[in-house]
């Protein structure tokens, strides 16, 4: 059986790549991608916690997780079409009316 | 060492490779190949720990359809020309991103863990038979407001790609 801590450094070390793909990448659609390995990565925490407590509970939240992520996906994939009309860039940089 | 641990890193070994393949690559396409790679192993590890109507959900839904609609967008816009590589802010990101990671594996080490260790689990655990007995028992409000999340997800995606926006 393998180790509670060995799930839960993985899954750290999942999300922190994903936070350095929000960080570095000026694509946003890979940046779109790098939340969806976050999310992966913490759906990832919730079931190992769910084997170890030994209750369904953690996997019904990854449930509605994957939920909200399909959601999240959508309209975030709406918006970059939207904009990408506007501007034809997927720079995130170039998309700065609102700042000053 | 068990199999099972040997799984597990082998597994999980590929999982970080191809997660930084997704971000250390500048061409968006291989880009979201590795992530339906990474997906795809993820759902290798929820088999292993008993949740397999999880990890079937994992690749139907999001290494099929939320990673083909994003394959689907790639090549509606078509971004032919590759973001430039700039060293300074790579450098920088990725050690902000590894300062994160020494302070989240000490919170998530010395975290109130289960007392007991690891308890077996009953049979039938990870069942679609029990995943549906606690979606529908305990979480059936939660369930409902998923669905409505669904359909305002629906008509938001209509409204925003409509071409007249």
């Amino acid at each position: 059986m393998v180790p509670l801590d060995y799930y839960l450094i993985l899954s750290a070390v999942l999300f922190v790549i994903g936070v350095a793909g929000v960080v570095i990448r000026r694509n946003i659609i890979v940046i779109l991608m790098s939340v969806e390995l976050m999310l992966n990565a913490v759906n990832l925490t919730f079931i190992a916690f769910s084997r170890s407590l030994g209750t369904m509970d953690g996997q019904v939240i990854v449930f509605f997780v994957m939920t909200v992520a399909a959601a999240e996906a959508v309209i975030g994939l709406a918006i970059v079409i939207a904009a990408f009309r506007h501007r034809q860039t997927l720079d995130p940089q170039e998309m700065q009316l609102l700042k000053w | 060492m068990t199999s099972a641990v040997i799984l597990f890193f082998v597994v999980g070994g590929l999982a970080i490779v191809f997660s930084l393949l997704v971000v250390f690559q500048r061409n968006v396409v291989h880009s979201a190949m590795a992530l339906v790679a990474t997906l795809f192993l993820v759902a290798v590890l929820f088999l292993t720990l008993d949740a397999a109507m999880v990890g079937i959900l994992q690749i139907l839904v999001y290494a099929g359809a939320i990673m083909v609609l994003f394959l689907f967008v790639i090549m509606l816009l078509n971004p032919a020309v590759l973001e430039g590589r700039r060293l300074a802010w790579w450098g920088l990101g990725s050690l902000a991103a590894l300062l994160l990671l020494f302070e989240l594996v000490p919170l998530l080490l010395d975290g109130p863990g289960p007392a007991s260790g690891q308890r077996s689990a009953g049979a039938g655990f990870g069942s679609p038979e029990m995943l549906a007995q606690s979606l529908f028992y305990d979480f059936v409000l939660p369930f409902e407001i998923a669905s409505v999340l669904l359909l305002v997800a629906i008509i938001g995606a209509v409204v925003l790609a409509k071409r007249e926006l």
